[in-house]
């Protein structure tokens, strides 16, 4: 049995009663959408605050909209919403696989697509009962001061374990943030950090409102990859989103690839064109790609499962997106 | 800390006053006494805690209680809605899909939701439906059997134990 802490719930019904109310309780205060990763971290200690914040009642933050531009994803929509939304599956059918990969079908209901941006990091050493982590003496992210992953390390290195985040990366997706100072627009690609205690450019007192996946052009193609122990309900033991660009003849114009459940953010991997741009996607041209994904790829011990396994697994993954990718 | 809350649990409309920090797993078990939605791993990762919210299948051990505010609750004690089981129920019983019976809960929940909107699923359906539920007594074949077998009563308009008895005889 895990016991929450005390608290007081707010149910505000706009977002600039959300932020009031987190401003009014700084410090003391958080948001919760779906609750199915907060909760269970309040129920280890991990988060004691004594204000929630829900936004679960905010109609302004739920639902799909769609224009010539693309889509407009209000942060509070379910995972399931996401997930079977038939829009979304025809035009980012990356976006929509890699939210029904998040955990299962009781959690997609309740868990949002903007919780799942947000995600706090995950740790062997972190995600544990307060009795747990008391035992081994704490560690960096929380209440202590060694990192049990990398020996004598002093930046924290949980890692980034959201499935949605790292489709979103590949296809350019914009933040709308709304804080006590206004409303501002962010890249993803610019979102997160590397520290692993607190890997997002956002303040505790701002609010995710909304996501905006522009529309794919023509000719781009996408694959979400995601490892895991059993295909269900487990967190991520490697994620991989790949993005090709075709020229209109068929070569390809660009690779790009997004990879996370590594260190503390979703990392877009580098150099992936050199030698590719202006050829045809073969099955020499795969292996060119799966070999650099490899190079760049190093999964830490800081998630279950052996981590060699793990990177052994990255050009498997680059084979299967492009095995969809080719279809 | 305490909050009154209104919502309607099995078809009845309630009042009741939980502490402001109780799951509603935890007030349907320590303040309304309905015991059936089972306390496993109490972090969102087991399913025994399903229940249906406004016939959406989700896990109490992780829900707020406020959030349970003003809408509809159901049970694994409220899925009959009579004396007799539920057609699920019935033939969970009849294919020996409950062993320790400890998901079963759970499970009925989920796949009563299932059921409601598709009458006929596929063996994938179920399992992905069901992905959610985790059994330790790894009894899931008879429990898919179960689902399968509910939904063919279901729309032959037949008892399971009919339904079982027919394929029996060979019809």
């Amino acid at each position: 049995m895990l016991r929450l802490h005390p608290y007081e719930y707010h149910r505000p019904r706009t977002v600039n009663e959300a932020i009031a109310l987190l401003a009014e309780h700084a410090g003391d205060a958080m948001p919760i959408a779906g609750g199915t990763d907060l909760v269970p971290n309040m129920k280890h200690r991990l988060f004691t605050p004594g204000h929630l914040v829900s936004l679960r009642g905010i109609e302004e933050m739920r639902g799909i909209g769609e224009d010539e531009a693309g889509f407009t994803i209000g942060a509070a929509t379910s995972l399931d919403h996401v997930a079977t939304d038939e829009a979304i599956r025809n035009a980012l059918p990356s976006l929509a696989r890699a939210c029904s990969l998040v955990s299962g079908p009781q959690l997609r209901r309740m868990g949002t697509l903007g919780g799942n941006v947000c995600l706090d990091t995950r740790c062997t050493y972190y995600n544990q009962t307060l009795f747990w982590r008391k035992a081994l003496g704490y560690c960096l992210k929380k209440d202590g001061t060694a990192c049990h992953v990398v020996k004598g390390g002093t930046r924290c290195v949980a890692a980034h374990s959201a499935d949605a985040a790292t489709a979103l990366l590949p296809l350019d997706a914009e933040l709308r943030i709304a804080g006590p100072e206004g409303e501002r627009t962010t890249p993803i690609g610019g979102f997160f950090t590397s520290d692993g205690v607190w890997n997002r450019r956002m303040s505790p007192g701002e609010l995710l409102v909304s996501i905006h996946v522009p529309r794919q052009r023509a000719g781009t193609r996408h694959s979400f990859q995601k490892l895991r122990a059993r295909d269900s309900i487990d967190f991520p033991m490697l994620n991989l989103a790949v993005r090709v660009d075709f020229e209109a003849d068929g070569v390809v114009a660009g690779v790009q690839m997004a990879a996370s459940a590594m260190g503390s953010y979703p990392r877009k991997l580098g150099k992936l064109d050199e030698g590719v741009a202006g050829a045809p996607l073969t099955e020499s041209v795969v292996e060119a790609l799966a070999r650099e994904a490899f190079r760049q790829c190093h999964p830490l011990t800081n998630i279950p499962v052996d981590a060699e396994w793990r990177r052994a697994m990255v050009p498997v993954l680059v084979r299967r997106a492009m095995v969809e990718i080719r279809a | 800390m305490r909050e009154t809350l209104s919502l309607t649990v099995n078809g009845d409309l309630i009042e009741t006053s939980a502490p402001t920090h109780y799951t509603l797993l935890e007030t349907l078990r320590y303040i309304l006494g309905l015991t059936g939605s089972k306390q496993g791993c109490d972090k969102g990762d087991c399913g025994a805690c399903t229940v249906l919210l406004d016939g959406e299948a989700i896990l109490s051990c992780i829900l707020p209680v406020q959030e349970a505010a003003g809408r509809s609750v159901v049970t694994v004690e409220g899925l009959a809605g009579g004396p007799r089981p539920s057609p699920l129920q019935d033939a969970l019983d009849l294919t020996g899909g409950a062993q320790c019976g400890f998901c079963t809960p759970g499970i009925l929940c989920s796949a009563t939701q299932l059921l409601a909107g598709n009458g006929s699923p596929t063996r994938d359906e179920i399992e992905h439906a069901l992905s959610g539920n985790l059994c330790r007594c790894t009894g899931y074949t008879k429990i898919f059997e179960a689902v399968e077998l509910a939904a063919a009563a279901c729309r032959s308009g037949r008892t399971a134990g009919e339904v079982l008895a027919a394929r029996a005889e060979g019809g």
